[in-house]
């Protein structure tokens, strides 16, 4: 492991630094022929002096369901910011397969890539109606230009309408989306992630506030959208990250403290202390 | 299938707008020439050369507050600058009038009078071309544009928002007083430029020029309304409304907001830079004053004194507030800036959605109990 770290150039396998020598290439076509989704190596953030990531390690195969869990402060929320570009690490690096990197994309640009970020607090815009929520996430050319000259086509509206009838929100397509309930609100923001097509989902406590009824429903839709999609999924609902069943990494003060199936996780003696203190 | 763009435009007003629209045109084209020419002036239907000039010059605060409705209303970004732009335009085609004066100045000189007092022998560079209106035309559209672009760009880029925002268009619109207040800027110093006698050989003080200058003020506002309508209607408006509520939500789906921003903010300030060129020969003064920054929040009242986004609220509040500005300064000139003051509080506290929001409001009252 430890030699892992800090690799000699000459030392690293054949191919392995292909990355850097590419360049600017790396902001090329998404690559996943190595099975890897999303690849973090030694990703370390600190703010002020606290390490809110510490030597991050994760990858994250393509197609997996992959659920992320960790006391308050573990730094689930500051891995997700250096995914999605809101946040530069201070090192390390993280790779969106094989050949897109991630620390030198923008936000808008890493959307493009591919990747969907659904928020803790459920983000969508309040004034505008649930259709327009979904028309303005939807997968296009999002340049000034064409949005000023943009107009629904047919198969389009199809495809709203299919995500409207996915999330139950059918009946509600012309309602403010400020409006609706917050469970419902949850669903049209995982909605909007869905209409922009990502290769990888980002789900920042996507159940919390809903009922158990809708919490179920939720995990029935994940658990499809896997082998499709790849999803990573912050929650702390225990019996949601039951009923999701995918692999599960613990994260302690910015690292990975465990990783395997719930069950192992639950009986893991460091992951019980972290949980109940010491 | 793709819609035409001119449907498209046709369709960003309800016929009831469109109508409305429709007799406000032919009240300023046709009826305000037949009541200033054809009545004679002692009768009570004559409309006078004062009422003329006073309706055109709101009219072209109308169309700022348009531009600044686009902007604070449905981008969410307060602009307390917009007077720079309505000024810059202003000077374009200033810059023009002060040409057309020709050798009828007090020193009968080819260039303008500041410049023979500054005695200075030739034109300055930036000046080159000022006798043509084609040109300073264009100037008048693209001075705010390139200013509005490399502020905005920066701005946007080091995502300043909100009262900072703010903040920092104070100090640009009062930094560029300072600047035109020197003689040595190039554009008359304090005193700017007045005294204008012609537009295209014509002589700017007849009534037909009053009346023309007074039909494209019209015009101009009228087409911008059906423009401002269309682009919140498309699908640029609602990204851009979509920024002003969540823009974090924006850049994860795949906007950049910052062309967005930049898009409107820029438009904003060009529709400025026309309405400073139609007021220019209305009013016959353009001077640094403009710039003040007094005269920037002064549009950002109409605005919420109207009601922001909803467009016709700013016309409606750049008439409002200067209609009753006009009638205070004569009767208790003292008094005008506690009343707008006082005014700015009472819209702020009490009616958050302007006099448009108010209409609203008594209307569903209305429908409720019938």
């Amino acid at each position: 492991m430890i030699s892992y770290l800090n690799p000699a150039p000459d030392d690293r396998p054949e191919g392995s630094d292909g990355i850097d020598q590419m360049g600017h290439f790396v902001t090329g076509e998404l690559d996943l022929s190595h099975g890897v989704a999303l690849y973090l190596e030694d990703i370390t953030v600190s703010f002020d002096g606290f390490k809110a990531l510490n030597n991050l390690n994760l990858a994250i195969d393509a197609g997996e369901l992959r659920c992320i869990i960790g006391p308050n402060g573990a730094g689930k929320t500051t891995m997700m910011d250096v995914i999605t570009g809101k946040t530069r690490p201070d090192s390390g690096k993280a790779f969106f397969g094989q050949t897109i990197d991630l620390t030198r994309l923008t936000e808008p640009e890493i959307a493009h890539v591919g990747i969907g970020r659904k928020f803790q607090k459920p983000t969508i815009f309040e004034q505008h109606t649930v259709f327009e929520n979904l028309e303005l996430a939807m997968k296009t050319d999002k340049r000034v230009w064409k949005s000023l000259m943009a107009w629904l086509a047919g198969d389009e509206r199809d495809k709203i309408a299919e995500t409207l009838r996915l999330i139950r929100l059918d009946k509600e397509a012309d309602r403010q989306a400020g409006l609706l309930s917050h469970g419902q609100k949850q669903w049209l923001e995982i909605g909007m992630l869905l209409m922009q097509e990502p290769k990888l989902l980002l789900l920042d406590e996507p159940v919390a506030g809903m009922t158990d009824d809708e919490t179920m429903r939720t995990a029935e839709l994940f658990v499809s959208l896997a082998g499709k999609h790849s999803l990573v999924v912050v929650e702390h609902d225990m019996a949601f990250v039951e009923k999701l069943g995918g692999k599960v990494t613990v994260l302690h003060e910015g690292s990975v403290l465990a990783e395997g199936d719930l069950a192992t996780v639950q009986n893991d003696q460091r992951v019980i202390e972290v949980y109940l203190g010491r | 299938m793709r819609k035409p763009f001119i449907l498209r435009l046709l369709s960003s007003l309800d016929s009831k707008q469109w109508l409305a629209l429709g007799v406000f045109l032919a009240l300023a084209l046709v009826a305000v020439p037949v009541l200033h020419l054809a009545v004679p002036e002692e009768s009570a239907f004559h409309v006078s050369t004062y009422a003329i000039t006073l309706v055109g010059k709101i009219m072209c605060y109308a169309l700022v507050a348009v531009a600044m409705d686009l902007i604070w209303g449905y981008g969410g970004i307060l602009s307390l600058g917009h007077g720079l732009f309505f000024a810059l335009g202003g000077y374009a085609f200033g810059m023009y009038l002060m040409r057309q004066i020709g050798r009828d100045g007090s020193y009968q000189s080819d260039l303008p009078d500041f410049m023979v007092f500054l005695d200075w022998k030739e034109l300055p560079w930036f000046w080159l071309g000022s006798d043509h209106i084609g040109w300073m035309g264009f100037l008048v559209l693209a001075v705010p544009a390139a200013v509005a672009f490399v502020f905005g760009y920066f701005a946007f880029r080091s995502r300043i928002k909100g009262v900072y925002f703010s903040i920092i268009t104070q100090a640009l619109t009062y930094a560029a007083m300072l600047l035109f207040f020197r003689n040595e800027t190039g554009f008359g110093g304090n005193n700017g430029f007045t005294d204008f006698k012609r537009i295209l050989g014509y002589g700017i003080t007849t009534s037909e020029m009053r009346l023309v200058l007074f039909g494209l003020t019209a015009l101009a506002l009228a087409a911008t309304l059906v423009f401002a309508a269309w682009l919140v209607k498309s699908k640029f408006g609602r990204v851009l409304t979509a920024i002003r509520d969540a823009e974090s939500r924006v850049m994860f789906i795949g906007y950049n907001p910052l062309w967005y921003k930049l898009t409107i903010w820029v438009i904003s300030a060009v529709l400025c830079g026309i309405a400073g060129a139609l007021y220019v020969p209305q009013v016959g003064i353009i001077n640094p004053s403009e710039m003040s920054p007094g005269n920037s929040i002064e549009i950002a009242i109409w605005v919420a004194v109207g009601g922001r986004g909803t467009l016709i609220g700013p016309v409606i509040g750049a008439f409002v507030v200067n209609l009753a500005k006009s009638w205070f300064t004569v009767s208790f000139p003292e008094y005008w800036l506690f009343f707008l003051g006082l005014l700015f509080i009472v819209v702020t506290l009490m009616l958050p959605q302007g006099l448009v929001g108010l209409w609203k409001k008594v209307m569903e009252k209305k429908g409720a109990v019938a």
